[in-house]
């Protein structure tokens, strides 16, 4: 049992890449579902051992092939990451039994096990991504999660889904290798590619050769934020979640972002932050003002969408918006509301996202105008929305309430109680955008596409309420989520250096 | 004359900066998605370059142990570089399919009618 215990690093990404390979050899779309849910059930078994460990002795490395690091690839384990790890690796198992009937009612035959073998390459990159203490293997990881993603999103059924997946290529394409180019400046200046090696280089460096140090910071940045949909990098998201197959969409929209807000942490709090100054680097300076840009337009493009993917794709472009706000305050309860509404935000949207798919399950159409009375006729599943969607709003009780409770303590503790009114002003937008849906959806008399409809079967309803009912169980116990979210912000304010002292 | 010897000096930075920027203002500039890929290739391949092009140590000889050299070049740029190949070439691949269903479904590769044939929609 310690042996297998000591390779779980390592099982948590060699489960789903080889299951994504053996995928490709299943003909029959139901079989290959069978098997990626049993290949992604194994996934939060092994994340959950992993945090258990971290939790009670600290972190994890595991050196890949037995070459110590920095020399050999190393896979760091420590809080952060095995927070990111359970969360994709839970939320992806809890929407799995959703795939079977959604993914048969949207894509061919012939072509459903190819889905379910890019969806397992998909998720071996995501965590691939979170588990790695290498950056160029990152990288890779980062590339086996976007072409696949790519692929999932052009085998949406509408035409659309192929121009949106070419944009999202190149536009990913552009962010991987602006990532690349960032590591390429680091490895020159410090000769590693290890994070933590980087980090304990990267002070001395600094002192000799500043501008590559400085332009480094800026490439990955940029390269990250792309991948990320930070505003105003954000115009490949909105088309990619509406018209990649719903499964899909509900997918991306819970994991793919957050990994990549995970790298944004780790590449500013335990690479920049160990070694420099963070106070001295124009980190806050420019996301702050691209948050706030992010949480107030996001939302208003939000309201004025008629199209309820695309409704809620721009609303995830405002909410990542809050999470990089936690980010540039830089400070405990900052960015604790920051990674608590990763967490809380991955499932508040994995519900609304499913809850859509189910709409198009049953009355074939997210259209606003054909969905009247919809709420009558498929009342639990518009339950479901109407409760993501309050915590989404941050309504008090609700998930979404802890984050900004969290953001909003840490905008006064530093200082800035504008941002603490905009946070709630913004919230406010949010009230609209759901609102009107559910205006729509039960006050209006009941319209032909939706007469016939009624909530979906059971294999699909389940996963949809579960992660109803967790964005608002992780606004009352909020041990999971704040708590771990808390002690993750602690560690990492604690190892950067700040100005001044050493 | 300084900053002209310094930029000859490094000349092949400014190689890869030159490549590096052609591709971006193709993938920004073309509205023909076959060209827009070309310029991403570009643009990738320049990034081979930053990487490779340091790699090589003045006077060293290529990284096999011999007991008569002791100055080796740098060969862990050009594995990198190697995967990175590998994952250009699976991008450049997946577009090219991409761009060929585009093709099949709305009967042009040109962004700007692609769009507008949506808007008719």
């Amino acid at each position: 049992m310690s042996a297998l215990t000591a390779q779980l690093p390592g099982l948590q990404v060699v489960i789903p890449l080889l299951g994504a390979v053996l995928a490709a050899f299943i003909r029959r779309g139901a079989l290959a579902w069978g098997w990626a849910a049993l290949i992604t059930a194994t996934t939060p078994v092994v994340a959950f051992a992993l945090l258990v460990q971290v939790w009670t002795s600290g972190p994890i490395s595991y050196h890949l092939g037995g070459w110590p690091p920095p020399i050999g690839i190393e896979y760091r384990v420590d809080l952060l990451n095995a927070f990111v790890l359970v969360l994709v690796s839970l939320v992806s198992a809890i929407m799995m039994p959703y795939a079977r009937r959604s993914v048969a009612h949207e894509i061919d035959g012939d072509k459903q096990a190819w889905f379910y073998c890019m969806y397992l390459l998909c998720l071996t990159g995501l965590l691939g991504i979170t588990i790695t203490g290498d950056a160029f293997n990152a990288f890779v990881f980062l590339e086996i999660s976007s072409l696949s993603s790519y692929v999932l999103i052009a085998m949406g059924r509408d035409r659309r889904a192929l121009v949106a997946a070419y944009q999202y290529l190149i536009i990913g394409t552009i962010g991987a290798t602006f990532y690349v180019i960032g590591v390429g400046l680091l490895y020159l200046v410090t000769g590693s590619l290890n994070f933590a090696d980087i980090a304990l280089r990267l002070g001395e460096a600094s002192a000799l050769y500043q501008r590559p140090v400085l332009a480094g910071l800026a490439f990955l940045f940029v390269g990250i934020s792309l991948k990320l949909a930070l505003f105003p990098l954000h115009v490949w998201l909105p088309n990619a979640y509406a018209y990649a197959p719903s499964f899909a969409t509900a997918f991306l929209a819970a994991t793919a972002t957050k990994v990549a807000i995970y790298l944004l942490l780790r590449v500013i709090f335990s690479i920049y932050g160990v070694a420099l100054d963070l106070k001295s680097l124009p980190i806050s300076a420019v996301l702050y003002p691209l948050s706030i840009a992010a949480m107030f337009i996001a939302s208003i493009l939000a309201v004025y969408e008629t199209n309820l993917k695309r409704m809620l794709a721009y609303s995830s472009v405002a909410q990542i918006g809050y999470i990089t706000l936690g980010i540039a305050l830089m400070n405990q309860a900052g960015l604790t509301g920051g990674i608590v509404h990763l967490f809380n935000h991955a499932l508040i949207k994995g519900a609304l996202f499913l809850a859509l798919g189910a709409i198009v399950y049953r009355a074939g159409t997210v259209k606003l105008d054909n969905l009247g009375g919809v709420g009558r006729t498929m009342p639990l599943t518009c339950a479901a929305f109407v409760v993501a969607g309050m915590s989404l709003m941050g309504v008090p009780g609700t998930a979404g309430f802890i984050s900004k409770y969290y953001l909003i303590v840490g905008a006064l503790n530093a200082g800035m109680w504008p941002i603490a009114f905009l946070i709630v002003a913004s919230s406010l937008i949010a009230l609209v955008y759901i609102g009107r849906a559910v205006e729509v959806a039960y006050f209006r008399p009941v319209s032909s596409a939706v007469a016939h409809a009624k909530d979906p079967p059971l294999m699909m309803l389940v996963p949809l309420l579960v992660l109803a009912f967790a964005s608002v169980y992780f606004g009352i116990d909020t041990e999971l989520s704040a708590g771990v979210a808390g002690r993750v912000a602690e560690i990492l304010l604690s190892g950067i250096k700040v100005g001044g002292a050493n | 004359m300084e900053s002209f010897k310094s930029l000859f000096d490094h000349y092949n930075y400014v190689v890869t900066i030159v490549l590096m920027v052609a591709g971006l203002y193709i993938v920004i500039a073309r509205g023909n998605m076959i060209k827009k890929l070309i310029g991403l290739m570009l643009f990738q391949t320049s990034v081979y370059l930053l990487y490779i092009a340091p790699g090589k140590v003045i006077g060293g000889t290529p990284p096999v142990l011999d007991a008569k050299f002791t100055v080796y070049s740098n060969p862990l740029p050009h594995v990198l570089i190697l995967t990175a190949i590998v994952v250009g070439v699976a991008t450049i691949a997946l577009g090219l399919a991409l761009v060929t269903r585009i093709h099949e479904a709305y009967g042009t590769i040109e962004e700007d009618e692609i769009f507008a044939r949506d808007e008719q929609e």
